[in-house]
């Protein structure tokens, strides 16, 4: 334990490395493409470095005692109280910031191709940077305090990133928007750390003496105090701090700003909101698990569960119907989001966890891919005018392809088995809950289908008219209407590199070798549900049937023109409409919300032009006829006449004046300062 | 270990320094307005200095000094609220474009 007590004082170094490489960033000229580059794979590759060292130090403790090191340190104290940083080095930490860190790494690679052309290189450089490290800083914080500051960092950062291209009307408009959603959530997970802070006087997570927040003296001060809304004080926090995740994971109905978010450059929608970010929230629940568990005799874990399931529902059907190939990867996000929440509300700190990691490797893997082929076909991102690109890209196709197995969930790969972990929890917890989740992994299988077909197969649609530049037009070099190509290595690589694990990781879970290793990394203490075999065929049986019924419907006939109608479109009729408008959450929150907010404004406005302007008008009125009344009888008749005789004379000398008086505040302000240091000087000389 | 009193006010000094060179030679009124915030928190920096330096049981130092932030903050709404009036009405921000009072 003493080598990770040392390993935990040197966390800090994972995050200031990134933390250096966007200070430098900042400070770097433009035109140094090569040398930004490659100090932040630099800085990436060092902290990927670090975090893999803490990592292999936690992996083979098999005693009773929790792998678990802390350093706590104070930051600064008032009075007699104090506020504390620290670090926790535990597996939750170790496997989150490896994966940060190396998913990172590739994709830093991948956004030096992607970007290649981009006159901002080393501004999203910076941003990038700053991300990683804000994200990584959270990860290892021990302290809600510092987990708070890097949660809004990276708040910030996937603020700054979504309006990269801030020119565009479309990305400013995403970025305010995912801005202020996750803030609805952010407002509740501060009200949960304050409360937290109130009840037990410190923020510290862990701490070696048992006095942390999350440990036994603390939570069960919680327990037994009361709460309204029929909740414990823990459930009432554990219920806080789930909005904040509901804000940052987008989860419904705070999910309208993830979709929206793939304004941004596609690097980023792979880092921010596939892999990392929006993982943030799933994270921040599984590392406050213990308040969670502990309110699990309140409905708030019921909670956490429905809404992890409504949106994995919700967000499926809503991506089958979705035409640009971001927005069904986001869609997904979503969804799958929706997946670890569900498995976390149904008590699974592993499975959850475990459908994170997997995820964020397979889908960090299909959006560099969409990326290659937003790049390849110069700049489309409307998946009815690709098509055919399995013979232009192959490599892109076959790593997209693994991805795709690994979302549906095809059996062996990693998303099948962190699929099954999720749906095997949720089968012990409430029936109706885990029929829908599979009714979801029928869906994901069924959309991803699709897309493939729409994109990879057939012909090439994207040739015969004129193209849209409307997505992602940046200035990339090639321009009209010719093929498809194959995307340089820096772009193919991280996708080869992420497909291999897409394709392995799930051995580490998988409940068949001497039992689910993750798990016991994870939760040993966590009683591992029993495996069902029903589960599993049905997962495996539904997957099946949404990839038949997605060839049955795109693969049998490929479109053919980019201005045919979706075949599902035929089938579906209005409900198609209403998927493809998102289930009209959007125009819902601008009729009600937006239009409330927009109302009071609007209120207080004629309040104020009729109420308080009146008065004041009056009050102006009654001044001005009492002045009129003062000038006729004093001022025009006696004061004037003497006045204007003494005015020569002042005019006179005030003329000579006002040459002072240049009208440049700095001049002003440099008399101030020059009398200043006189009036100094004088008065030391005086003593 | 501790930092000697001397650090903390050599550092607000220059602190101070470059804020007061800032607002007298820059021509942007918001650089002008940073450098303002520079000074301040100049002096901000003394207060918690001679505090901390003091050893006072009572909070006054820092209470004042979280005062004066959250007024500077305040101070600073209104002054980029100010310019950007200014900018409206002289499509300028450039500080010497504003002399209408000149004499």
């Amino acid at each position: 334990m003493e080598h990770l007590d040392h390993l935990a004082k040197q966390q800090w170094l994972i995050p200031l490395l990134p933390l250096v490489a966007a200070g430098i960033q900042s400070l770097l000229p433009r035109g140094k493409r090569k040398l930004s580059a490659g100090i932040c794979l630099l800085a990436m590759g060092g902290a990927c470095a670090l975090a893999l060292r803490a990592f292999f130090a936690t992996l083979g403790h098999h005693g009773d005692e929790p792998v678990r090191a802390v350093w706590n340190f104070t930051w600064f104290a008032f009075g007699n109280t104090s506020l504390d940083m620290g670090f926790i080095l535990d597996p939750l930490t170790a496997g989150m910031a490896a994966m940060v860190s190396f998913v990172g790494f590739w994709i830093f690679v991948n956004a030096t191709g992607y970007m290649h052309d981009d006159e901002n290189f080393t501004r999203f450089f910076c941003f990038l940077s700053l991300f990683a490290a804000a994200m990584l800083g959270m990860v290892i914080s021990n302290n809600l305090l510092l987990m708070f500051m890097c949660w809004e960092l990276v708040g910030l950062c996937s603020y700054l990133l979504i309006g990269f291209w801030y020119f565009k009307p479309s990305a400013a408009a995403a970025m305010k928007k995912a801005f202020i959603t996750t803030r609805v959530g952010d407002v509740g997970f501060f009200i949960g750390i304050l409360l937290l802070y109130w009840k037990t006087g410190t923020l510290n997570l862990y701490t070696p003496d048992g006095t942390g927040a999350l440990q036994q003296e603390a939570i069960a001060k919680l327990i037994t105090e009361p709460y309204f809304w029929g909740l414990t004080v823990a459930g009432f926090i554990a219920l806080m701090l789930f909005i904040g995740a509901m804000g940052k994971s987008a989860q419904f109905p705070l999910h309208v700003w993830l979709p929206d978010a793939m304004e941004g450059p596609t690097p980023v929608s792979a880092l921010i909101h596939a892999a990392t970010m929006v993982a943030a929230g799933v994270f921040m629940v599984g590392r406050m698990f213990p308040v969670f568990t502990a309110s699990s005799a309140d409905w708030v874990m019921d909670f956490v569960m429905w809404v992890g399931c409504i949106t994995a529902v919700f967000s499926a059907t809503i991506a089958v119907a979705q035409f640009d190939i971001k927005r069904v990867l986001a869609y997904s996000t979503c969804s799958q989001l929706g997946f670890m929440v569900m498995a976390l509300g149904a008590g699974g700190l592993s499975a959850g966890q475990f459908h994170l990691l997997t995820h964020a490797f397979f889908k960090a893997l299909l959006f560099l891919g969409s990326g290659c082929v937003i790049i390849g076909t110069h700049h489309e991102q409307d998946m009815r005018k690709m098509g055919g690109l399995k013979k232009y890209m192959p490599i892109t196709f076959w790593c997209y392809f693994i991805g795709y197995l690994a979302l549906s969930g095809f059996p062996l790969t990693a998303g099948f088995f962190s699929k099954d972990e999720v749906l095997l929890q949720t089968f012990y917890k409430n029936k109706l809950v885990w029929g829908l989740a599979t009714f979801a992994a029928f869906l994901t299988a069924f959309y991803m289908t699709r897309q493939m077909y729409m994109v990879f197969a057939g012909m090439w649609r994207g040739g015969d008219h004129g193209r849209g530049h409307g997505h992602d037009d940046h200035g990339h070099g090639h321009h009209g209407g010719h093929e498809p190509h194959e995307v340089p290595w820096n772009m193919w690589l991280p996708i080869a590199v992420l497909s291999v694990f897409a394709l392995l990781m799930g051995w580490l879970g998988t409940p068949w070798l001497k039992g689910n290793l993750f798990h016991h990394y994870v939760a040993p203490h966590e009683e591992a549900p029993h495996h069902s075999n029903l589960v599993l065929w049905l997962s495996i049986g539904v997957g099946l049937i949404g990839i038949f019924l997605g060839w049955l419907i795109y693969g049998r006939n490929t479109m053919v023109r980019a201005t045919d109608a979706d075949p599902l479109q035929a089938k579906l009729g209005g409900l198609f409409t209403a998927l493809n408008r998102k289930w009209y959450v959007d125009e819902i929150y601008e009729a009600t919300i937006i239009r409330l907010t927009m109302a009071c404004g609007t209120l207080f406005r004629v309040f104020d032009k009729l109420v308080i302007d009146g008065v004041l008008h009056a009050i102006a009125g009654l001044t001005k006829a009492l002045s009129q009344v003062c000038r006729w009888i004093g001022d025009e008749l006696l004061i004037n006449g003497g006045f204007d005789a003494s005015c020569e004379g002042v005019r006179g000398s005030g003329s000579l004046l006002s040459k002072l008086q240049s009208g440049k505040v700095q001049n002003y302000f440099a008399f101030l300062s020059v009398g200043t240091i006189i009036l100094v000087v004088v008065y030391f000389f005086k003593q | 270990m501790t930092i000697p009193l001397g650090h903390y006010l050599i550092l607000a000094g220059i602190i101070f320094a470059i804020g007061l060179a800032g607002a007298l030679t820059r021509k942007n009124a918001i650089i002008v307005l940073i450098a303002i915030e520079l000074m301040f928190n100049a002096a901000i920096l003394n207060l918690i200095a001679f505090w901390h330096y003091k050893q006072f049981a009572a909070l006054t130092g820092q209470m004042f000094a979280i005062f004066a932030i959250s007024i500077a903050a305040a101070e600073s709404a209104i002054g980029l609220a100010l310019v950007i009036a200014i900018y409206r009405h002289y499509k300028s921000v450039d500080v010497d474009d504003i002399k209408s009072l000149k004499g």
